[in-house]
């Protein structure tokens, strides 16, 4: 670390400060600890499942139920048998995360070039604020417009048999993501040096090539860490889902069939689920394992970003 | 800043006050969940409430009849509305902890089946319904209708009206895993409404815009879900409505539940779209 190599200045401080630094190294830790709590409550909830007689549960893997004539991935927890295949709960997840990351990613990206580098800068400052202000439309709304128009929209453009699709979950779900990418994005190219950018252009690059060839790579890593966290926006998200995606969980990849996600499900059946029940845990399993995904995505993008960083610039420390 | 801080103090009297202060029995409030179906219903039962027991306040919410009884159980409710019998572990989890369950039957639904307005259809049996629901039945082309795909809408597993068409309809049979599950009866009647391949399913008070699927019985028969069909029983999918409390309750809780069952509530059911409650024949 950079900072512990400097001499720290010693002056004497007021008890008022002490205290505020106290109170605020408090508040630091009651974060930390919250969410050492909130992951223990899940685990605890969920690990259960494994231990306590759950047997035949086939939550991975296909499975011949009574009254079917083949092994299947059924998510079917009201049944005789309850029939808990997770995995058509992950190809949803998965689809509509994905079409939603492929829809928002180029619009977000080109969104955050043109604002940061072409755009003048007085109109900049009225106009990324306004795209910010995306971002604070409650989920719910988004979800409802998802339902009447876009839904209705998709259905004639495209002729999908299901009104309701992971397609429509997905583009009103990067109407959510952009926003998040974008005033990230924005504001890792907005960071790099003009230096970088009079230097480019002063050895006769065009405008286009001091954006592609200099200003882009030396952003890469603050663009990675807003797909990042588009991402974790994307795979988190609830209501949208709930309302727009028609939560049929079924195994079919096409995007305009319908899809049910982990979070999507965790919502709607924990209410009705007894504390404590098979169906129960098995939610909280589903909880837990998007927690570890989100955790998981981010650490990598955390190597990546600090890699890239060294890389692109080799006098940055690691900590940096 | 000098003013500021006595700030919170003044709002946690406030809120002292608001919770003890006053008359006893004053603003009493009894919470209401459960059942989608039931809860438009019970938000006019709610209201006409009022000249009766005018000091209490009623909070109904939604939910779903599993998330009501979930409720229930934490005791988090003081009644929970049902469009379905009480499962026997949900009412064993109650009666386990000491208290009585008191189950009221507060009105009769029909369950409708929900088409398009423009789907020439005009009558299903409860066999084909199955093999629609279940997914043998794909297409529209095969009931003798348009060669177009069946577009299947049904409810979360936290529906009682699931329960029930899960029960009656489907039997030992899954869902498709095609049919959408839609947060609620309204939600599955705005989709129907919207899609000439859909079928949907939902108590008979909330059909509006879309067309009402008579059933085909096994003496060849057509019966609509109407009043005469409903009452008598020979309409199929009747089924009671229930409202579950824990006894002993609160006065309150019970003098609502009392109203509830009156001629005045009962008039308004039938006004809402549902039955009176009748014991079946």
């Amino acid at each position: 670390m950079s900072t512990s190599r400097k001499p720290r200045r010693r002056f004497r401080r007021s008890l008022g400060e002490r205290i505020a630094e106290r109170a605020l190294a408090l508040v630091a830790a009651s974060a930390i600890g919250a969410i050492t709590l909130i992951l223990v409550f899940v685990v605890r909830e969920a690990l259960p499942l494994f231990w306590d007689g759950h047997e035949g549960l086939a939550l991975a893997a296909p499975h011949r139920y009574p009254n079917y004539d083949h092994p299947v991935y059924v998510w079917q927890p009201v049944g005789y048998p309850p029939k808990y295949g997770v995995v058509p709960l992950f190809v949803g997840t998965l689809k509509i995360t994905g079409l939603a990351m492929a829809i928002s990613t180029p619009l977000s990206l080109l969104a955050a070039i043109y604002v940061a580098e072409l755009m003048r800068p007085r109109r900049r400052a009225w106009i990324k604020p306004i795209i910010e202000l995306v971002a604070g439309v409650p989920s719910v709304v988004l979800g409802f417009i998802a339902l009447t128009y876009i839904a209705g929209a998709t259905q004639d453009l495209l002729g999908c048999t299901y009104r309701l699709n992971a397609l429509v979950a997905a583009i009103a779900l990067s109407l959510a993501v952009l926003p998040v990418i974008f005033t990230v994005a924005e504001d890792a190219l907005h960071g790099v040096p003009l230096a970088l950018r009079e230097a480019s252009l002063a050895l006769g690059a065009r405008r286009y090539q001091t954006v592609t060839r200099v200003v882009l790579p030396a952003a890469l890593p603050g663009i990675l860490a807003a797909l990042v966290l588009g991402f974790g926006r994307a795979i988190g998200e609830t209501m949208i889902v709930l309302m727009a995606s028609g939560n049929a969980a079924v195994l079919d990849p096409s995007p305009t069939s319908s899809a049910r996600t982990l979070t999507a499900t965790i919502a709607a059946e924990l209410g009705e689920s007894p504390r404590g029940s098979e169906h129960w845990r098995v939610l909280f399993l589903l909880g837990m394992i998007l927690l570890l995904i989100t955790w998981a995505l981010d650490a990598v993008g955390r190597i990546v970003v600090r890699r890239l960083a060294r890389r692109l610039d080799p006098s940055t420390d690691e900590g940096a | 800043m000098n003013g500021w801080h006595l700030l919170p103090a003044a709002l946690l009297v406030l809120a002292c006050s608001g919770r003890y202060g006053g008359a006893p029995g004053a603003g009493a409030r009894i919470t209401v969940r459960g059942s989608d179906t039931l809860v438009v219903l019970m938000q006019r039962w709610a209201e006409a409430s009022t000249t009766s027991q005018p000091d209490v306040v009623v909070e109904v919410s939604g939910g779903g009849t599993g998330t009501g009884i979930a409720a229930l159980m934490n005791g988090t409710t003081d009644l929970a509305m049902a469009s379905r019998p009480i499962a026997r572990e949900e009412r064993a989890r109650i009666e386990g902890s000491g208290a009585k369950l008191v189950e009221i039957p507060v009105a009769l639904d029909a369950v409708a089946i929900y088409i398009h307005e423009s789907n020439p259809l005009s009558a299903l049996t409860l066999d084909a319904l199955r093999g629609v629901f279940a997914g043998k039945i794909r297409r529209w082309s095969e009931l003798g209708g348009a060669d177009r795909p069946i577009v299947l809408y049904s409810r979360e597993s936290s529906s009682g009206t699931y329960a029930f068409f899960k029960e009656h309809v489907l039997q030992k049979c899954d869902f498709a895993p095609e049919a959408q599950s839609l947060p609620g009866t309204a939600a599955v009647v705005q989709a129907v409404a919207r899609d000439p391949a859909a079928i949907g399913y939902g108590g008979i008070a909330r059909a509006r815009g879309v067309k009402v699927l008579p059933l085909r019985l096994a003496d060849g028969s057509v019966v609509a879900p109407d009043h005469e069909a409903a009452t008598t029983g020979r309409y199929p999918l009747t089924r009671p409505l229930f409202v579950y409390l824990r006894a002993p309750a609160n006065p309150e809780a019970e003098g609502f539940a009392r109203f509830l069952v009156g001629p005045e509530a009962q008039a308004l059911a039938e006004e809402a779209g549902f039955f009176a409650w009748r014991s079946p024949p």
